[in-house]
């Protein structure tokens, strides 16, 4: 049980930079999910929690200990690699135990720990058996059972689901958050799985071109995301980006497909004519009689919903998801109900709130 | 069974080039063979006989015993041990060595790595015989003539093998070095816990190629050894067809055949780890 304290952490190889200055602080017992796409800089942020790599700047703390100068063997930590890294020449059993080997634990301490995660996990049965005898959950579990036997401060989980199929994925998402409640051990995963993410973190780290863009809990990185990238990250489908200005003294956008929009919460500040972003998810976009009219371009019937994708008179495009069938016609009248709108200025993507 | 390339059209042909391929290795041994079991007269008057004789007793013992008449006096005994102590030695040395330098050139990041990686590498391309003389001179000048260690040592050095265990080794996935770092296994440890016993069958199927090759080494022996305390059986048989008027050709074929029998007996003993080393990795 412990905290993590990552501060100021960068991360450059060679010419290349990969991290640029990264803070985050965990609490005990906390799950935290790593969510990016591929070259964000989410595993090297793993990596460099784990002591796989030296940070270039900045400082690791775990509870409370500065370890940016340790080896991993040092910092009282386990890994979940994302092909498991079992050894395939030792059974399961010796390979759950072979870091407790390796400390000089009694051999006693360490069949009991072992048949204990065992227990926990499921897989008594295969404690004889080979990583290549085994399938990819059984191989998952070892892999967490690896982990939990070393009785660490911290897990660290690198994409541990992505070898899974879809089926089996969804029952080792539950069973890993379970697992991680009710050991209550601190731990950090890495997905670009943002359902994975949503599902299974406390909070999320949204990592982008080396930055945490947003470090918040799964629903306020939904319904309030920091900047345009986090916005059309998180959600599916993704959220639609429409461009806009500022009208009515903050009060109002002026979309570029024609009608003005007041602000359900009131004004943003800036001045007129400050060029806008106005996202909407498109669960939240409306049919309506007076709305704008929008050309019809697909439509994908997914059974209890609807997706649509057209696009508004300026030619911008829209994705509109409905519950139900699709209604017929080429053309569908829309409204954006202000309360759904998300405000973003246009130079930096960042998002704009009132005040 | 259908074949990949499907039922051939005429399995009689098939047959008949198999047969010729059999006739072409086994004959050469058959005549040894047969050789070996007539008396020195039958094989003198330039007879080349097809079927075994009666003699086949008397000239192994004499082979073991007294050795040809050339050879004052020594059995083909000592040699035959000469020879499995050098082909044990190279082979086993070989392995040790260049499973340790390749180790060093896939796991650590060294200044100088892939200098040292090329300069094994580029002696493959030289051919022993190039190298012989220098070889030679280095190993007289530190008096190592006609010892064990001056027939073993140099031979030792393998790029052959150091390639084949770099190759092997960079298959190995990051992720097993990454995990043994966490559990807090050292280099050693890793190598002795991991990365040797994932490397048995390739060892395997190189110590059967090295063996034979350890044991039918000539040229150095040749020129590395003038005293019979250290000779090997491969110098000891050239040595008694030296003599034009008195070679004893029965002898010979004897001592032949018994110089067979080692590398033999570890090709068909560690045929199963041999094959397996050659077509399947335990991943």
């Amino acid at each position: 049980m412990a905290t993590l304290e990552v501060s100021g952490l960068r991360k450059a190889f060679g010419a290349t930079r990969v991290l640029h200055g990264v803070d985050l602080t965990v609490a005990d017992g906390e799950m935290i999910v790593i969510v990016g796409a591929s070259g964000c800089g989410k595993s090297t942020l793993l990596r460099l929690v784990a002591g796989l790599e030296t940070p270039t700047e900045g400082r690791i703390l775990i509870d409370g200990r500065d370890v940016t100068g340790l080896e991993p063997s040092e910092r009282d930590i386990a890994m979940v690699f994302q092909n498991y890294a079992l050894y395939p020449h030792m059974s399961v059993a010796q390979n759950m135990g072979y870091g407790l080997r390796i400390r000089g634990l009694p051999r006693v301490e360490i069949a009991r720990r072992v048949d204990e995660a065992a227990k926990l996990l499921g897989i008594e049965a295969l404690l004889d058996r080979r990583p290549r005898q085994l399938s990819g959950g059984q191989r998952q579990r070892v892999a967490m059972g690896r982990a939990i036997v070393r009785e660490p401060k911290l897990f660290l989980f690198d994409e541990p689901l992505s070898n899974l199929d879809a089926k089996l994925r969804v029952q080792m998402r539950a069973e890993i958050r379970r697992l991680q409640q009710r050991l209550g051990v601190t731990s950090l995963f890495v997905t670009h799985d943002q359902v994975e993410a949503m599902t299974l973190g406390d909070r999320l780290v949204v990592m982008h071109q080396g930055h945490a863009a947003q470090v918040a809990t799964p629903m306020e990185v939904w319904a309030k995301p920091a900047d345009t990238y986090v916005a059309g990250f998180i959600g599916s489908p993704a959220m639609n980006f429409l461009e806009a200005t500022l009208a009515e003294n903050g009060a109002a956008a002026a979309l570029r497909a024609g009608p003005v929009l007041r602000f359900a919460d009131g004004p943003r500040p800036g001045e007129a004519g400050m060029p806008l972003i106005l996202g909407i998810r498109p669960e939240h976009v409306q049919p309506a009689a007076e709305g704008m009219p929008l050309a019809i371009e697909l439509v994908e019937p997914l059974g209890s919903e609807t997706v649509l994708h057209g696009s508004l008179a300026d030619g911008e495009a829209l994705v509109v998801k409905l519950a139900g069938p699709a209604p017929g016609g080429a053309t569908l009248p829309v409204a954006l109900p202000p309360a759904a709108l998300h405000v973003f200025r246009q130079t930096d993507g960042a998002r704009l709130d009132p005040g | 069974m259908q074949s990949p390339l499907g039922a051939p059209r005429a399995p009689w042909l098939t047959h008949a080039i198999l047969i010729a391929g059999v006739i072409l290795f086994a004959f050469p041994i058959w005549i040894v063979l047969v050789g070996s079991t007539h008396d020195a007269a039958t094989i003198g008057r330039g007879e080349v006989p097809l079927l075994p004789g009666g003699h086949g007793w008397e000239n192994y013992l004499t082979a073991l015993g007294r050795g040809s008449s050339v050879l004052a006096g020594l059995g083909v005994g000592p040699m035959l041990v000469n020879s499995l102590v050098m082909a044990l030695a190279v082979a086993i040395g070989k392995i040790v060595i260049s499973f340790a330098s390749a180790y060093a050139v896939v796991f650590f990041r060294f200044p100088g790595r892939m200098l040292a990686f090329w300069a094994i590498f580029i002696t493959l391309m030289l051919p022993v015989e190039v190298r012989i003389f220098p070889t030679f001179k280095v190993v007289s000048d530190l008096g190592l003539v006609n010892t064990y260690a001056g027939l073993i040592v140099p031979l030792i050095a393998s790029a052959t093998a150091t390639l084949l265990f770099r190759q092997f080794f960079l298959t190995i996935p990051d992720e097993f070095v990454e995990a043994a770092k966490m559990d807090g296994a050292g280099p050693l440890r890793f190598l002795w816990d991991v990365v040797l016993p994932l490397s048995r069958t390739n060892m395997a199927a190189l110590f059967v190629i090295l063996f034979v090759y350890g044991w039918n080494q000539y040229l150095w022996p040749l020129l590395v050894t003038t005293s019979a305390e250290v000779e090997t059986v491969v110098i000891g048989m050239v040595k008694m067809i030296g003599g034009e008027a008195n070679t004893e050709w029965n002898i010979v074929m004897a001592t032949c055949v018994l110089s067979l029998l080692p590398p033999v007996a570890v090709v068909v003993l560690m045929q199963r780890w041999f094959v397996k080393g050659l077509t399947e990795t335990e991943k």
